[in-house]
């Protein structure tokens, strides 16, 4: 389906980006457009401006920087997928990334718009949460555990663009995804990260939105094992219940893929 | 409306295309290069895959405008010389396809992944053709195909 007219607009700087957006009437920007544009083919959006931030260079670049590893917003799902410097600081994230979707999402769709999206099922929110991550935009910084606010709702204001996530390298994390069999979205995914200061578990696809498992953190706490969590009851109340899972088999299936996200993340080296 | 530069298959197009032309539409519509399929609504199927800049994505998941400057391969673009690109000839030989209408994009996503991947084993494939559906085949003899192909690449 065509989706309802609109303008396209491709600034060079993210200064010309923020400027566009407010002189514009109803203006969204695009990434990789793996989310939004399937929306807009539905009619779920009509933006009246599209504002393409894909080819501003300075969106797009991963640097290690002491025990921080910082991911720039524009940067492709395939690239951190790919990526020597992640896999060697953060070997989850990089199979977080390679897991998303197929590979023809993986070379278009972006870490910014992941998570500016908060697609309930999503990934990224999930390794953004467990990793402590800090998002800054063009305006400030944002702590992960303020970002996320609710389904599709995160903190950004109107106009507010994702520059780059800066994520805390654990001693050792490990994700685990149930993918939808239809979607291959999360259904549920578990993010397991050990850090100097805690143990941070996120779930994704479970709820309404990626949250911390508090009862999963403070029995992991005790002692990081697998069998640590037979005892630990996850509570289904919250949790989506549809066509491909109910509520009370998601609940099973959190506490699964935490089990074997420790499993694994206890046979690796570290991250 | 924009007006646009692209190479499709090593030659350069100037159109002038309404901004919410999707890439599909422009190459099957304004080229008439209809061997690119749509397949679905939903950017699941990949029926519409080519190659942007060297990598697979799916034409009804960007717009024609977002290609301006950039350099597309579609199915048309993969023959020599009158002969069949080698996934296409291992395609035929392996009996990869029944009615043929997931084809196009299947054989640019195993292009794609024939590049980065020399000897992909069977899982390695399943996990990359996760975005093209098939209704016909049951994927078997596609896989063989590619195997084959990476053989002969
Ligand atoms: C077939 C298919 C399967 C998929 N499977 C998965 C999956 O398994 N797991 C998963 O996590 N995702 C999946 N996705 C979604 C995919 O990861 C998207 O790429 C991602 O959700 C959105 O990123 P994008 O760059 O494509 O954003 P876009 O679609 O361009 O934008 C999405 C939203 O974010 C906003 N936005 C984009 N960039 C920024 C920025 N820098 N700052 C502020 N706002 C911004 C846009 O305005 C828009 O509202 C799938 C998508 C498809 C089509
Ligand atoms: S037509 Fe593009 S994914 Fe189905
Ligand atoms: S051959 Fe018919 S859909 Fe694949």
């Amino acid at each position: 389906m065509y989706p309802a007219s609109f303008r396209y607009l491709r600034p060079a700087t993210l200064g010309e980006a923020g400027q566009l957006f407010n002189s514009a009437s109803d203006a969204r920007y695009v990434a990789g457009g793996q989310s939004l544009i399937p929306a807009m083919k539905q009619r779920l959006a009509s933006p009246s401006e599209l504002i393409d931030i894909s080819r501003i260079p300075a969106l797009s670049f991963i640097r290690r920087d002491g025990d921080l590893l910082a991911i720039g917003a524009g940067t492709r799902h395939a690239d951190v997928a790919a990526s020597a410097e992640v896999e060697g600081a953060i070997p989850a994230l990089a199979t977080l990334a390679g897991l998303i979707g197929d590979p023809a999402v993986r070379h278009r769709g972006t870490l910014g718009g992941s998570i500016a999206n908060n697609d309930p099922a999503a990934d990224y929110p999930a390794a953004v949460l467990a990793l402590d991550a800090v998002v800054t935009t063009n305006r400030r910084n944002i702590p992960a555990d303020l970002f996320f606010t609710g389904m599709f709702e995160t903190a950004l204001e109107p106009g507010e663009i994702v520059t780059q996530v800066a994520f805390r390298l654990p001693r050792r994390a490990a994700y685990m995804k149930f993918p939808n069999p239809a979607s291959r979205y999360a259904m549920p995914g578990v993010f397991v990260a050990e850090h100097a200061h805690g143990i941070r578990v996120a779930v994704t696809g479970a709820a309404s939105c990626v949250y911390r498992a508090s009862e999963l953190e403070s029995a992991l706490a005790e002692r990081l094992m697998p069998e640590t969590l037979d005892t630990v009851t996850v509570a289904a109340e919250e949790f989506t219940s549809d066509l491909f899972a109910s509520a009370e088999y998601r609940a099973h299936l959190v506490k699964v893929m935490a089990q074997r996200a420790v499993t694994s993340m206890l046979s690796s080296r570290h991250g | 409306m924009s007006t646009i530069s692209v190479e499709v298959n090593g030659e350069r197009h100037t159109a002038e295309v309404e901004d919410r032309t999707l890439l599909v539409h422009f190459l099957r519509d304004h080229l008439r290069l209809t061997g690119t399929h749509i397949g679905c609504d939903t950017s699941q199927c990949g029926a519409c895959v080519v190659h942007l800049n060297g990598k697979a994505v799916k034409s009804c998941t960007m717009f024609a405008v977002q290609a301006d400057g950039d350099s597309i391969l579609t199915i048309e673009g993969l023959s020599r010389d009158g002969k069949l690109h080698p996934v296409q000839a291992a395609f035929q030989e392996h009996h990869g396809l029944q009615c043929g209408f997931c084809t196009p994009g299947m054989i640019m996503t195993a292009v794609d992944l024939l590049a980065r991947h020399a000897q992909p084993d069977e899982a390695l494939i399943r996990r990359e053709l996760e975005g093209n559906f098939c209704r016909c085949t049951g994927y078997l003899n596609i896989i063989k195909a590619i195997q084959a192909a990476s053989r002969a690449v």
